[in-house]
């Protein structure tokens, strides 16, 4: 006879006893190997079987919400970098299309194939990084090093792009920071075939590996009804069996132009998780390729207006060319450092306000571009949505990230929500490790790929 | 807000069905929202999950705004997104509690158990009540956390410590080795 | 014996030397993950930045058995009880590595929920600052830490030569 012990809440529960004598009380973290990050999970064992499992998360709460009201709109993609942070190209993409769609802002054909291409390469490094880390807990400590290995040939190229390895903050609302590098998409080119021969390696290593097929097949199952119902979105449901991604079914900036294939599991158990990761790594290859052919040439960033700005213009909107009305009058930045869309700003751009920063070169190089970039960052200039609120969803690694944003008119987010995916995954995760054993909660726990920053933000 | 009303074919059936209990309705951008008296709070979102020409099987996300610094009444205001398979559309539905100090509507987790984490998330953050909720504890922050950080009116760096903190030494001697 | 107090030193200075030789080169970390520097601490132990070469590449998960603590990531209000009881789990001779900025100061996560820097709840020996920090500022500290503990006494030493110095 097996009587389920419901644990909620815990003090409950741990004052009163189990309710049967072989129940145990087992906790999980929050400091665990194969807690990827901070989750708590407390066990109801009966011997090694989980019986009840209860949840707790909120160990890196980092008050993401409450920043991103308090500074600019423009200033919280640092913070959105690090919401998913293994990859954080898409989280950025995310949130600048959700500016942009409060804005009513389009931006240019490139910047489009260019955000289509960081975020494929931010999905790589997170499958990437999920199989290894779930390899390494089940003991393939080669899997791990021949995967970072591989991420490390696009963390490279990362670093060439945007100046930082991890947390990049690329975006910015209009476009992107700055223009590909020259050859830089061959180099990508060739990371990825080198990565893919990586993928290949672990692939023979692990896909018919007799033990690790017994330590993830037929574990960690759910049913197609519960997940639907639980709020699941990415790989873990398309390993169910449920074929919804939003790059088919609610295709954004160029996806319906590329063609790719969208790998739907059957079982839902952890081995169909993997599967379903490897296969998307691949199709993402195949879309960065696709793109690079297609990728036409042109401006990559456009001001408030929707006009697109050139390279040379993003760079001359700083230089002494502009300055000309400067010389003419003085520049009296008012001591409130608000009002800013009136005399200066105005006179310094051909017709509205601009929403783009100079180049850094110019910032730190000339005093046009110091005072332009100052005049961007203080509060309320420029970046001022119209009061209104949206929601955007974008197919993050994990699943449906959306952004739900609130506008007052302000320079200011009133509020900015983030809609994770692992959120809901985590809901559901004590129905998958139900009836499996302690071990297993290791693997299902992997293969779930729960980002702790995502997750309690 | 500069919005249009929503003419959107679920918006309408709403109307035809509840009437006056669809406060407002509006258009921004491409999205749908209506909004419900919390009387009818739950019988909406029940309609939306079983009306076969809504039929909205996805509750996408449930979140709340402080409408404080807006200076909008009813304060809070809880806001559900919903996605329908059927027709691979998206809806919005908001409810505000009409109580400022202790406000409180009904959970709909019998409905949509994708619901039972983010109202609990509100809760913490917002001090919303859920009614019927089975477990409205708090989720991100501990229990002897006191107030609920995302109101307009907690400052943002009003700490509360769990631990007793260290005094951070001042004049710590030069620890700069070379190798 | 009869050792004086100076060639007593003498030895005991040689044998701290050599003990502490040894143990900066087998360092033990307990990494304790929380946040997006884990991912720069995996791309450390990992093949192109290798620890391994400083003897510090197996981790050990439980405080019992490790010495070095590197706390990797942001520290919320919430997580601070937990780290404060792993770090008085362990044994002596341990040292703490802030692995981060969000672990020296707090980052720019300066509101209600994170902890302003782990010296406000443990003792700290070397600071990384970086957001996250590129693997070689890691590598770099790591040596500085190897240095602090060369240049430290270690009272094993004394334990030695106790009966003389009697």
């Amino acid at each position: 006879m097996s009587e389920t012990l419901t644990i909620a809440p815990l003090g409950s529960a741990l004052a009163a006893g189990a309710s049967s004598t072989r129940d145990m009380l087992l906790n999980m973290g929050p400091s665990h190997p194969a807690m990827h990050g901070v989750i708590r999970i407390v066990l109801a064992l009966e011997g090694e079987k989980v019986e009840d499992a209860e949840i707790e998360i909120g160990y890196l709460h980092r008050g993401f919400e409450k920043d991103s009201e308090v500074v600019g709109w423009g200033q919280v993609f640092p913070y959105t970098d690090r919401l998913n942070y293994v990859s954080p190209l898409m989280n950025n993409v995310c949130y600048a299309m959700g500016v942009e769609k409060l804005l009513g802002l389009e931006t240019t054909e490139r910047c489009q194939y260019i955000r289509v291409i960081i975020s494929e390469v931010s999905r790589i490094t997170d499958h990437l990084t999920c199989i290894a880390a779930c390899s390494m807990e089940l003991g393939a400590m080669t899997g791990f090093i021949y995967l970072m290995k591989a991420r490390e040939y696009l963390y490279e190229l990362v670093e060439e792009l945007t100046g930082a390895r991890l947390t990049v903050s690329y975006l910015k609302v209009g476009g992107v920071k700055a223009d590909l590098p020259d050859g830089w998409l061959e180099r990508l080119d060739g990371a990825l075939t080198k990565g893919l021969a990586e993928i290949d390696e672990v692939h023979k290593l692990l896909t018919r590996n007799r033990i690790f097929i017994d330590r993830v097949k037929d574990v960690g199952v759910i049913s197609k009804e519960d997940a639907w119902s639980l709020g699941f979105t990415g790989p873990v449901l398309r390993s169910i069996g449920v074929p919804r991604d939003l790059r088919k079914d609610e295709p954004y900036l160029v996806y319906d132009r590329v063609d790719f294939d969208v790998p739907v599991g059957s079982v839902g158990d952890n081995y169909d998780r993997y599967l379903v990761r490897m296969e998307e790594m691949r199709q993402s290859v195949r879309i960065i390729r696709q793109c690079i052919k297609q990728i036409p040439q042109g401006a990559v960033r456009v001001d408030l207006s929707g006009r697109p700005l050139t390279g040379a213009e993003m760079v001359d909107s700083a230089k002494m060319g502009m300055t000309t009305d400067l010389l003419l009058r003085t520049v009296r930045p008012d001591p409130t450092m608000d009002g800013s869309d009136k005399l200066h700003t105005r006179q310094l751009n051909a017709t509205d306000k601009q929403v783009v920063l100079p180049p850094k070169e110019d910032t730190y190089g000339n005093i046009e571009g110091l005072m332009n970039h100052f005049m961007l960052i203080m509060e309320g200039e420029g970046l001022k949505p119209p009061p209104g609120e949206i929601y955007i969803a974008n197919e993050a690694a994990n699943g449906e990230l959306g952004f739900y944003m609130v506008s007052d008119g302000s320079g200011r987010a009133y509020r900015v929500h983030c809609r994770p995916p692992c959120y809901y995954l985590m809901q559901g995760l004590d129905k998958m490790i139900r009836g499996d054993m302690i071990a297993d909660v290791i693997a299902t726990f992997g293969t779930i790929n729960m980002i702790a920053g995502e997750l309690d933000r | 807000m500069n919005e249009t009303p929503s003419e959107h074919p679920v918006t309408l059936r709403l109307q035809a069905e509840f009437g006056d209990a669809i406060v407002e309705t509006h258009a921004h951008r491409g999205d749908h929202t209506a909004v419900v008296q919390p009387e009818k709070y739950l019988e909406v979102v029940r309609f939306l999950r079983n009306d076969p020409e809504c039929s909205f099987d996805f509750l996408v996300d449930l979140t709340a705004v402080d409408r404080l610094r807006l200076k909008l009444r009813p304060r809070f205001e809880v806001v559900l997104h919903f996605y329908s398979s059927r027709s691979n559309s998206r809806y919005r539905l908001k409810v505000r509690p009409a109580d400022d100090a202790a406000p409180e509507v009904d959970s709909i987790v019998d409905v949509y158990p994708a619901a039972n984490w983010p109202e609990r998330e509100v809760w913490d953050m917002f001090g919303v009540r859920f009614g019927g909720h089975p477990n409205l504890r708090r989720i991100l922050l501990y229990e002897e956390f006191q107030g609920h950080p995302l109101r307009k009116d907690y400052p943002v760096n009003k700490r509360q410590p769990l631990v007793e903190e260290r005094p951070v030494p001042q004049d710590r001697p030069s620890t700069f080795f070379y190798t | 014996m009869g050792l004086g107090s100076e060639q007593g030193g003498y030895i005991t200075s040689r044998l701290s030397d050599g003990i502490a030789w040894a143990r900066k080169w087998s360092l033990f970390p307990y990494p304790f993950v929380t946040a997006c520097c884990g991912m720069e601490y995996m791309a450390v132990s990992s093949a192109h930045y290798d620890l391994d070469r400083f003897g510090a590449a197996w981790p050990r998960f439980s405080p019992r058995q490790a010495d070095l603590l590197l706390v990797v990531g942001t520290i919320s209000q919430k997580m601070a009880p937990v780290l404060l009881k792993v770090y008085e789990q362990m044994c002596e001779p341990k040292w703490v590595v802030a692995f981060g900025v969000c672990t020296c100061t707090g980052g720019f996560y300066d509101n209600y929920a994170t902890v302003q820097g782990i010296d406000r709840v443990i003792p700290v020996d070397c600071y990384v600052p970086g957001c996250p920090p590129r693997p070689e500022t890691v590598l770099d500290a790591l040596m500085k830490l190897q240095a602090r503990i060369q240049a430290s006494h270690h009272p094993l030493a004394d334990s030695v030569i106790a009966p003389a110095k009697l």
